[in-house]
């Protein structure tokens, strides 16, 4: 059974808001715990531009919905089955190695993503890839400079990128990996068709790891699973975290 | 790979047409990373246009002990500042 139009146009959006909204959550884990003053004050902006991402595809996403709901009950209110971010997005940071790592694949695909995007049939998403992309743009330069200086530094930040590339690896596929409301709502040019930017992707990032002397890994093995709600252990520790105060006391404010 | 030791300062023009002026310092492995920072740390409520980043130890700064060599002969040479100057009565404004 196919989805309507209005319903495929809401769990596409939903998806591109959970992305942002756990990436987002799971970023802001580094504020105070940076590796020093600048470095945190920097991984504290990337999370806040995430989370204000999560906001402007939420609204649209309940307004399309348009069953009265709002963005807080999006973000609060759902439970973790029916979350469908990718799952590269709730593996929890480990160390800085990995969270540049997964940073810089995301960041890669976000700018190819959003250059397609701006193009949407679909005003409003066009208008928010606007200006998603400017911020984009300023984190893959920052996580490429991160990405050269680490797989070019000490044989301890060598290795520990490594290992964040190697376990990370598998879970890139997904990123290029259509759903089946993205297949359905693809000939009316609101969504970007990602299957078509792996090999730009690859071909980039591999550029880039084999200046920053780090390799791409031959592993084969791929995780999917998000978009349809089927996540990794970690997504529920993320969310408990994340909407403990609103279903404590619904409605509150600050 | 160095320890982000070094210290660069942090010169903002806040808008077209305005100097860059000095707003802090920060620490960065390298200059790229420098403008980085002090893009997050120096420009997050809209405080600038343009940013130059200068490593710290390539600045030469006057010494406190240089004063009285350096300013205080400026004291006694007031024939330097306009004012010092009568003008002639038909030139009403300067």
């Amino acid at each position: 059974m196919t989805n309507t139009y209005n319903d495929a146009l809401y769990q596409y959006v939903l998806g591109l808001a959970d992305d942002a909204l756990i990436l987002g959550q799971r970023t802001s884990e580094w504020c105070s715990r940076g590796p020093f003053l600048e470095e945190d004050i920097s991984l504290s902006n990337l999370a806040l531009d995430y989370i204000g991402r999560a906001r402007m595809f939420y609204q649209y996403a309940a307004q399309v919905e348009g069953l009265g709901r709002n963005e807080d009950d999006l973000a609060y209110f759902r439970d973790e089955r029916a979350f469908s971010n990718l799952l590269i997005n709730e593996l929890p940071n480990y160390d800085f190695a990995f969270s540049i790592v997964r940073q810089y694949f995301i960041d890669v695909h976000a700018c190819l993503y959003l250059e397609q995007l701006k193009r949407s049939s679909d005003v409003h998403l066009a208008q928010v890839a606007e200006k998603a992309i400017k911020e984009s743009r300023y984190h893959l330069k920052r996580s490429e400079t991160w990405v050269l200086q680490l797989g070019q530094g000490t044989s301890e930040s060598h290795e520990r990128m490594q290992n964040a590339i190697d376990e990370l690896w598998g879970y890139t596929g997904e990123m290029f990996l259509m759903s089946e409301v993205e297949t359905q709502l693809l000939t009316s040019g609101v969504c970007v068709d990602r299957s078509a930017l792996q090999v730009s992707w690859s071909a980039q990032v591999s550029r880039h790891l084999s200046v920053s002397t780090l390799a791409v890994p031959e592993q084969q093995w791929n995780v999917a699973g998000g978009r349809k709600g089927e996540h990794s252990e970690h997504l529920g520790h993320i969310l408990a975290e994340l909407q403990i105060v609103q279903r404590s006391y619904p409605g509150l404010q600050w | 790979m160095k320890n982000n030791n070094d210290l660069y300062e942090v010169f903002l023009r806040s808008i077209r047409g305005i100097d860059h002026r000095h707003v802090g310092s920060l620490h960065a492995d390298t200059p790229e990373q420098a403008l980085i920072y002090a893009r997050d740390v120096y420009t997050r409520r809209s405080e600038g246009v343009s940013i130059w980043v200068v490593k710290s130890n390539q600045i030469s700064a006057s010494q406190e002990e240089d004063c009285e060599s350096f300013y205080d002969p400026m004291d006694d040479k007031p024939y330097r500042h306009a004012s010092f100057y009568v003008l002639p009565e038909k030139v009403n404004n300067m």
